[in-house]
């Protein structure tokens, strides 16, 4: 019997000249997809998360953070990815992002994350890329700077019955 | 829609498949997972759902375990809807989603087409005959401009394993396309 929750690939930043990491080829023959992370940014910038290599304004996203003192929520809309990280990220962050149903080809992909800043906030994030397209690459991109080595990012595949 | 989650053999490993459901073409106004099999830990449903209302609203989606209906769910939760933040809670609900903001999906309103609500419940310890039992959500839908995200967790207080799941929306129904998966956890 083939697993049910298993990892696809798992990539390690090194050096200091990766903005973006991409898993490429994604299989099919999954229902769910969940990337887990745990990055540090060199800069205080945004990053997003992107499907397809599209870098298009499909992209839209409304969030919920708690910074200890204080609960706040914001939306992007036509954005150029999922906001993954927002705020001070030199700090390491970690993150699980749920993107249900992503091999269909009749609805628009919806993407959940709990996403911790370890120092300063934790939120809640929900994404939407307006495509009806199979999702085929995922992308972790940063809008400046780079991702520091020793990130790591994990996708896996869940497959429902 | 019934699906009898008990029947066939599972795969194999700590994280299982045990049924799922796709709504068809017609919609449907319930999704139910039927003889659950109390040999797993943790069960979990990931669902993406969408209402087939035209309001412009959002729909509250409901579960209840083991056909109780009765007043015996409560659950708290803190929302951000892209402007503000909130936060409440409900005693005595007749179901774990009921009473409004819980569990929500956007109806088919106009410009929402495609745009699907998406969802990770938990349900600890399901199997246990000595405490009620706690599920917690995480469900969020964006639709380029609006949207709701949520953490929610609920409580039905019974302390009867859970061998049932009935999903339902407040009004209307689950349009085609809205898929539920039920895993099971093993401890």
């Amino acid at each position: 019997m083939p697993a049910t929750y298993e990892p696809i690939s798992t990539q390690t930043v090194s050096g200091t000249s990766t903005s973006t990491v991409t898993f490429s080829s994604v299989p099919q023959t999954y229902t769910d997809l969940v990337l887990v992370s745990a990055i540090t940014q060199s800069a205080d910038v945004a990053s997003y998360l992107r499907f397809n290599s599209d870098t298009g304004t499909n992209y839209s996203r409304t969030r919920l953070v708690g910074t200890g003192s204080s609960a706040t929520s914001a939306r992007g809309t036509n954005d150029v990815g999922i906001e993954f990280y927002f705020g001070t990220l030199t700090n390491l962050g970690n993150t699980i992002w749920q993107i249900n149903n992503y091999s269909n080809t009749t609805t628009y992909k919806t993407a959940l994350g709990r996403i911790n800043n370890t120092f300063d906030w934790l939120g809640a994030s929900v994404g939407l890329w307006r495509s009806t397209a199979a999702i085929s690459t995922v992308s972790y991109t940063v809008s400046s700077g780079y991702i520091v080595a020793g990130s790591t990012l994990t996708l896996y595949g869940i497959k429902a019955a | 829609m019934l699906i009898l989650a008990g029947v066939g053999a599972g795969p194999s490993g700590d994280y299982q498949s045990i049924a799922t459901t796709t709504v068809g073409s017609g919609g449907s106004s319930t999704v139910t997972f039927d003889n659950i099999s109390g040999t797993y830990k943790h069960l979990q449903v990931r669902y993406i759902a969408r209402n087939s209302g035209t309001g412009d609203n959002f729909i509250a989606m409901k579960w209840i375990f083991n056909s109780d209906a009765t007043a015996v769910y409560s659950n708290h939760y803190i929302y951000g809807n892209g402007a503000a933040t909130g936060s409440a809670a409900t005693t005595s609900a007749s179901s774990a989603g009921g009473d409004g903001m819980l569990g929500m999906i956007k109806d088919n309103a106009a410009g929402y087409t495609n745009m699907y609500a998406a969802g990770v419940l938990d349900i600890l310890d399901y199997a246990n005959t000595n405490k009620y039992k706690t599920c917690r959500l995480l469900w969020g839908e964006d639709l380029n401009g609006s949207g709701r995200v949520a953490l929610q967790s609920a409580n039905w207080q019974k302390t009867t394993a859970i061998n049932r799941i009935d999903f339902s929306c407040a009004t209307g129904d689950f349009m085609q396309y809205s898929q539920f998966a039920l895993y099971g956890i093993k401890g």
